[in-house]
Formats: C-alpha cells, structure tokens, sequence
C-alpha cells in the first residue's frame, strides 16, 4: 500500500485479542469460516466484488454497510441462497462453495423471522430436529433447554400469530441454535423491534454468543447496535471490505473516509503537506512528522466528541490544537448539546458535548465566538482519496 | 367557557350529541349505498327460491305433500342422478388440483410482471362464452374431429376413441371451465408465502422435497381449499358443458330437472330436485368449512 497515511499504519498491531478468542478452545461446535475471492454479480453492478474474510472461530462479527453495500448477498452467500459468480468458503477445512443450503448445517435467522405459521412454537423450534431423525425424547429435552435460553419456556404451545415482535425474535433465535450448528448468521434480526427492546435484546444476543460460543455472523446497517456487539466489524461498501477491525479500532483509527464518515460523527478537514514533509490544515500544525512515502493526499478526522471548549488562552499547544470559531447553530438533544461552528470561510467543525442540570451557561448562540481544543492524541489522520 | 378539558360543569360531554348524531348519518348513508344490492338480493334470489321450495311441497293434485320427495327415494334414477352429479363434481375437482397446483405454482415463482402475462392465459378462457369453448371441445374430440384425425395419421392409435359424449368429454370440457377458479385463489395464496420460508426451512436442513412438503404444501392449503370447494360447488349446479359434452349419457342434477319441466312440465318435481341440491351444497359447505376453517381460506382472515 504505498503513500498510506501514518496513522492507518498502526491497525495492524491492535488486531486485540477477545472474549470470544479465549474460549474458542474449549468449545469444539465452533468454525472459522474462509472466504476468498467472492464475486457475486447482477447484471453490471458487482454485489460482492473479490471478497476476502476470515471469520474467526467462536468471534462476533458484524457485517456493517449502508443499503445495498453487499452485506446481505454476503450472507445469502455463506448460508447457500445465491449463487456466486466465483471464490471459496470455506467452514473449516471443507469447502462449501458447491454445498446446498441444506446441507450446510448453519442457523440463521432472518430479518422476516420466517417462523412457520402452520406450526406451534415448539413444533418450529424442534422442525430442525426432526430433520435430522433426533429422538422424540431428545427432541422434546433440546427444545424444552433452548425454550428455556431465550425465555420462552411457557409458550411452547403458543401458535405464531400470539406472539409479540420480541418473542417471535426469540423463537427464530432459539430455532436457529437448537440444532446445535457451527455457524450463526442474522439477519437484521433486530431491525423490526422497537428501540427499547432493540437495545435490550442487543445485551441478551450478546450473551447468548458467550453462552454457545458459536462462530456468529450478524448483519446491520446500524453502526451502534455493530459497535455494542461485536468482536471485530467487517465494514462493507459497494460490494467490498473497506475496513474489518475491532470497535475500538474502526471507531478511534478508520482507515478511510468511507469508514470515518459511516461510523460515529465526524468532520473531515484536507491536509496540506509542507516540504519537510509536515502536515497542515491551513495555519495549524497537525502532525510534525509527515508520513514516510509522500504522494498521498490526508484529510484530519475529528470526532465531535473529542472537542473540547477552552475558557482560558492559556493552553500547551504542544498538546492541544486551538481552532477559533464561530456558533453557526446549536441544537440541544438532552444528555449532549451540538454545535456546528465556522472555523473558516469554507470548513465547519462539528462539536458535540455533554450537558448540565445546574446550570445553562453551556447553552449558545449563533454569533457566539467560540474556542475549541483537540487533543493530539485524538488525532485521526487518513488518506484523502477512497482506496475503494 | 373555562373548561379546558372536554366536560362542562353539569358532565355533559361537549358537542357529544352533535358528533354522535354526525356518526349516525354517516352509517346510514352506507347503509343507503348497499340497499339496492340488498333488493335485487331479496328480489332475485329469496323470494324465488322460497317460491320453489313452497311448489316441491305442493303435490300434482295441489294439496300440499311430499309426494315428489318419496318419488326420488323411490326411484332409482334419481339417485342415479345424483351419483352422477357428485362423480363429476368431485372427478372434475380432482383434475382441477393435479393441473392446477403445478400451474399455479410456476406462476408464483415467476416475477410478478411475467406472471401477470402468463395469468392472462390463464383468463382468457373466461373472456370467451362458455358455449363457444364448450362446442370447440366437441369440434376437437369428437369421431372425426381433429384430435382423432390427427391420433390416427399420425398412428397413435387405430380406431377413433370415444372422447365425447361420455364422461370422458364431459370431465375434460369441465376441468377446462373450472380451472381458472382454482388457479387464481390457489395462485394469490402461494404468492403470499414469504421466499424466506423456503430459505428457513432448507437452513435448517429440510431437502427441497421435505421442504415443499412440510412448508409449502401447507401453507398453500388454504388457497387450494377455497379454489376446490368454488370448483365442487359450480360443478354440482353445472348445465351446458355436460349436457352438450355428455350427449345424454351424463345426467346430472341440471340436466334431469330441465329434462323433467320439458317433458312433464311438472314444477312440484323439479324444484324438489333444485332444493335437494340446495341442502346437499349447504351441507358440505358447512361440514368443510367445520374441517378446514373455511372463513381463513375465503375471506384471507389470519
């Protein structure tokens, strides 16, 4: 990757290890999964272009990318329902490519729940099983236990139309892991369900993974529900990975503005290069040491979060980088305030902060000056130009 | 006027009488919407059919008895009729289902717009008078028609075969008339299973086999009990087709009871038949709807 901005550099040595990582060893249903060179394409527009992914065994992964970014057809892809134009996935060591979906022995839930309306709640959590010849006794025990993990243990009678959105969530859910299979894919499982509940069955998903310890694959296009969840996030756009991390590192080091811009909030300012190889945005210093191979073109990331407010002038500069401002508009939303404020004539930097009960001296208006600090660890630094 | 709430000192809702009297005019002007389908049902259906069931008591002296009622039980032919009348409901109902389902089947999984095509095939027929379809098969099946002309020349088989003017002829002009009612409720159901219940049910290990079996088969069911029973019911009051296709050897309910006002001009006979045909199509209709919950397949109710 030649001209690569510093900052993007360090990814590779945060690679952290996780929960999910450390029992892995324990826990023999688990698989990896190998994907390489996956190419899916409708017409012209290529859904998956060369896709190469590593899933690793018993990890939580998340496919992240807007609509129609290939995350779906990803996932169409490693449970059997489309066809790809070309590549490998592998579940372990055995290749799956040609496989028929049923034969995969992957659960899945979808985003529909696709419960069988015909059938009672038992009868859909134990159709896997009797697929699979498991004794009536065994079947009613495997039902009766993942009845039991998502808390539903009393409505195993219930037909599907009595069911709330949540507890028809939990009955694809429990119908997805009875079978005991090495691979979980979702859906959007959580896309249907209400904020509050939304949220709550984010921590239940989350602990269920730690409970079976299955390798999961979970699709959203919600950057929070992907950063509450997941071991590493796989960040996808028009049919390619653009970043696949950590939260913590997608978050804190995105290494491009695709990423930037689609997690969190973010302004991005353009960076010049001085012939000494430092980097500027207008009059101020960013970086003292430039990248080692110049020829690309960086654009400095702020968080609106990391921003500060500076009361006194008497700040190190050496840690601290001043833009001067003024409030252009400010929205108060409750736990934080934020405010869109012109530090020059064609770039505003976006600042969010949190708020106080006590007192409204937080509060501004339109016109008000304003100072705002960045600390110089908070520094993102990444190529101007889209690799994608 | 310091009520902020709705409720004037003395309780009384404000404006209440007004709103509820608006309510009032506004059910009754649908009502008034309905009223001229509600006389032509009263006029055309209720009061005829009384009348007949009134003329299958009153015997051929004018005193009221059940003389043609005995008379059915009597005689053989009738019952006759009868089992003639079921054989090729049912019979035709059977060859609705084993053409239809397929038929149905491929349109639903076809995209909509070049199902839409391929249903305008299906309606066709419907476009064109019964009696012109119904004399085209006989133009098709008959001794020298195109069908054995063809059979022969081409050395399918020797002699013609006897296509028409059995059942044979009247079972395959039948099918043809009823197929549409069974394709387009079967069709609108299947078109309401999600793709994603097939994706479901092969995720969790069901072949296509076991897949169409225990999913799709029966949660297509509903669409092909409505389209059967439309089938089955048209199909036992069936005149044209049987009677020009049967050529007299197929005698069923229809045709006996004209055959019964143009050679005897008896009324009392006739409607007693009409109103056993009557009962008998109330009585399975109720006992199917008993057994397959008939308001989810008629009305789409889940």
């Amino acid at each position: 990757m030649p001209g690569v901005c510093p900052a993007t550099m360090a990814n590779g040595a945060l690679n952290l290890t996780t929960h999910a990582d450390n029992q892995s060893s324990e826990i023999s249903t688990a698989l990896p999964i190998h994907i390489q060179g996956l190419t899916k394409k409708f017409d012209q527009f290529y859904a998956l272009d060369s896709v190469d992914l590593e899933v690793r065994s018993g990890e939580f992964l998340t496919l992240l990318g807007p609509s129609g970014s290939g995350k779906t057809t990803l996932l169409m892809a490693i449970a059997g329902f489309n066809r790809p134009d070309a590549g490998s996935i592998r579940f372990g060591e055995s290749e799956m490519i040609l496989t028929p979906p049923h034969r995969r022995n992957v659960g899945m839930v979808f985003q529909s729940y696709a419960l069988f309306p015909h059938m009672s709640v038992a009868e859909n959590v134990a159709f896997p099983l009797k697929l699979r010849q498991v004794s009536a006794t065994e079947s009613a025990e495997r039902v009766a236990e993942a009845l039991a993990t998502v808390q539903l243990s009393d409505l195993g009678d219930r037909s599907i139309d009595q069911l709330s959105g949540g507890q028809r969530q939990r009955v694809a859910l429990a119908r997805a892991f009875v079978f005991r299979p090495r691979i979980l894919l979702m859906d959007e499982p959580l896309s249907a369900l209400d904020k509050k509940l939304r949220e709550q069955m984010q921590i239940e998903l989350k602990h269920l993974h730690e409970k079976l310890g299955v390798t999961t694959v979970y699709v959203t296009h919600d950057q929070r529900e992907a950063l509450t969840m997941s071991d590493r996030i796989a960040v996808i756009n028009q049919g390619r990975l653009a970043q696949v991390d950590t939260p913590h590192v997608i978050y804190n080091q995105p290494a491009n503005p695709f990423v930037a811009d689609f997690i969190g909030e973010s302004t991005m300012l353009p960076l010049t290069r001085d012939d000494s190889g430092r980097l500027f945005f207008e009059q101020h210093l960013i970086a003292a040491d430039g990248p080692k191979d110049s020829g690309s073109d960086c654009s400095l990331v702020i968080r609106p979060e990391r921003l500060f407010v500076i009361k006194d002038q008497a700040v190190d500069t050496e840690q601290t980088i001043v833009f001067s401002g003024v409030v252009r508009d400010f929205v108060y939303q409750g736990e934080t305030a934020f405010a869109l404020t012109s530090i020059s004539d064609k770039h505003d930097l976006a600042f969010r902060f949190g708020t106080d009960a006590s007192s409204s001296e937080h509060i501004m208006q339109p016109g008000d000056p304003v100072s705002l600090g960045l600390n110089r660890k908070d520094v993102i630094i990444i190529p101007r130009a889209s690799e994608l | 006027m310091n009520s902020a709430t709705g409720h004037d000192i003395d309780h009384k809702p404000m404006n209440g009488e007004l709103l509820r009297a608006q309510d009032i005019r506004e059910q009754r002007m649908l009502l008034s919407l309905a009223s001229p389908a509600l006389l032509m049902i009263v006029a055309i259906i209720l009061i005829p059919v009384g009348w007949l069931f009134y003329l299958s008591f009153v015997g051929n002296d004018g005193q009221l008895s059940l003389e043609h009622y005995q008379k059915m039980i009597e005689y053989k032919s009738y019952a006759r009729v009868f089992v003639t009348t079921f054989q090729v409901s049912i019979l035709t109902t059977l060859i609705c289902i084993l053409i239809g389902y397929p038929l149905a089947y491929f349109l639903a999984i076809l995209p909509q717009r070049i199902a839409g095509f391929f249903m305008l095939a299906v309606l066709l027929p419907f476009w064109t008078s019964l009696l012109v379809r119904t004399y085209a098969w006989l133009v098709l099946l008959q001794k020298n028609g195109i069908l054995n002309d063809f059979a022969i020349s081409a050395g399918i088989w020797d002699t013609p075969l006897k296509l028409v003017h059995n059942m044979t002829g009247t079972l395959i002009g039948m099918a043809h008339i009823m197929l549409p009612f069974l394709v387009l409720p079967l069709y609108g159901s299947m078109r309401k299973i999600e793709r994603d219940m097939m994706h479901a049910a092969a995720n969790l290990g069901a072949t296509p086999i076991q897949a169409f079996w225990k999913v799709y088969f029966p949660l297509s069911l509903s669409g092909m009990v409505a389209g059967s029973l439309i089938v089955f019911v048209l199909c036992l009051g069936f005149y044209v087709t049987p009677a020009v296709l049967g050529g007299g050897r197929v005698v069923m309910v229809a045709t006996q009871i004209t055959a019964i006002l143009e050679n005897q001009f008896n009324w009392g006979a006739a409607s007693a038949l009409g109103v056993v045909l009557l009962v008998a199509t109330i009585v399975i209709l109720y006992a199917a709807s008993r057994l397959f919950k008939l308001d989810t397949a008629l009305f789409g109710k889940h």
